[in-house]
């Protein structure tokens, strides 16, 4: 129930693949939108403060997420030979645009020294400060990862879609409940 | 007794000043700004909402002066800003400043200051006038200057330093601070340099 099989996903990387998702489009959405703000907008200093909190989050939630995935066994991948070698491919780089959009984001706001508060209930430390034009350089690392992050969801999203609907497997429905993997 | 000791001063006073004299003249010479020992720093504030301010520096200039204590109507100044080294202790802040929302710096990454000439208005103290390239425009700026002390140094070097205050109008150089609310229009400068003779 809780772990993969090889006919279908557990309840653990279920949930943390749709919480994933979820606070993925939302950041995409707050980043987008914070960054026209204007100073004297009420939301100036707040919609970071979500943004960065959030985005502590989900880094958390990754490295979780990779290393769970890497632990057990991962249900079989459908399709012909370059499908499977292509959606693993495509797999592997959202895992790692992932990861660089929130070390890049998290390099941002640490670039000085200080901290990332998370919701207010702990603080990430800087770790790496100082490097020359630190900011600037991992704000459009960021940018232009999150974008590429963004396609690469949509096309993840219309290969599921196609899968499930136009070649009539279980792609979603695997994704969805966890009894798929309890499947003989 | 009184009157004795009084006339003793005096004289080494005078003595002090004879021996002082030909020195100076030999002091005209050029002076690089001590950026090495970081002997030098050029500083900012600006308004916040007009209830505090802001304060920050650029760490990373280069610049010589040339200064004549016995002429000091020719005195010049020649430096090189730049400006990616802002630094007001706050990453995203300076993220942003440095942004094309306002310096723009990936597009201007140095700012100059050229001297065009300088009005002694006193003692030890004067008014630079030069020329100031920010953001990639030129405007003709004063900068108020005053000698703080210079002489010897205890490594083997001779030294110079002055101070200098001015206040920049921001939109004579397109950076609009519109966004920032009607009180930070302005940014007050103030300036350390340290040279040391070559």
């Amino acid at each position: 129930m809780w772990r993969n099989t090889l006919h279908g996903w557990g309840i653990a990387s279920i949930v943390m693949h749709w919480l994933s998702a979820l606070i993925v489009v939302g950041l995409f959405a707050l980043g987008w939108w914070m960054t026209g703000l204007g100073y004297y907008d009420y939301w100036y200093q707040l919609a970071p403060w979500w943004h960065k909190s959030f985005g502590m989050l989900l880094l958390g939630l990754t490295l979780l997420r990779v290393a769970w995935r890497l632990s057990q066994s991962t249900p079989l991948a459908q399709g012909a030979r370059w499908e499977r070698r292509a959606a693993h491919a495509g797999h592997v780089l959202l895992y790692v645009l992932l990861l660089t959009v929130m070390v890049s984001g998290y390099l941002i706001s640490t670039a000085e020294g200080q901290g990332i508060s998370v919701f207010g209930v702990f603080e990430v430390p800087a770790l790496i400060v100082g490097l020359p034009h630190q900011a600037t350089l991992a704000g459009d690392v960021h940018w232009y990862a999150a974008w590429a992050l963004i396609v690469l969801a949509v096309g993840h999203t219309l290969a599921a879609l196609k899968h499930h609907l136009l070649d009539r497997r279980d792609t979603l429905r695997r994704m969805w409940w966890p009894s798929v993997s309890r499947r003989q | 007794m009184f009157p004795k000791t009084l006339s003793k001063t005096v004289t080494g006073v005078t003595l002090g000043a004879a021996m002082l004299l030909p020195m100076t003249q030999a002091n005209a010479a050029e002076y690089q700004i001590d950026s090495q020992g970081q002997h030098a720093f050029i500083q900012f504030k600006i308004s916040h909402l007009g209830y505090s301010y802001v304060l920050g520096t650029f760490d990373d200039f280069t610049g010589t002066f040339s200064y004549d204590p016995e002429a000091p109507e020719e005195a010049s100044a020649n430096v090189k800003v730049d400006v990616t080294s802002l630094d007001t202790a706050h990453a995203e802040r300076d993220k942003h400043i440095l942004s094309d929302d306002f310096l723009n710096a990936s597009e201007y990454p140095t700012a100059t200051f050229e001297s065009t000439g300088f009005e002694s208005t006193g003692e030890g103290e004067g008014i630079l006038k030069g020329n100031l390239t920010l953001h990639g425009q030129t405007q003709p700026i004063t900068i108020d200057v005053e000698h703080i002390g210079g002489g010897d140094d205890p490594w083997g070097g001779y030294r110079q330093g002055f101070e200098g205050e001015t206040t920049l109008t921001l939109s004579n150089y397109g950076i609009d601070t519109s966004k920032l609310g009607p009180t930070a229009s302005t940014v007050d400068m103030y300036l350390v340099v340290e040279g040391l003779r070559q």
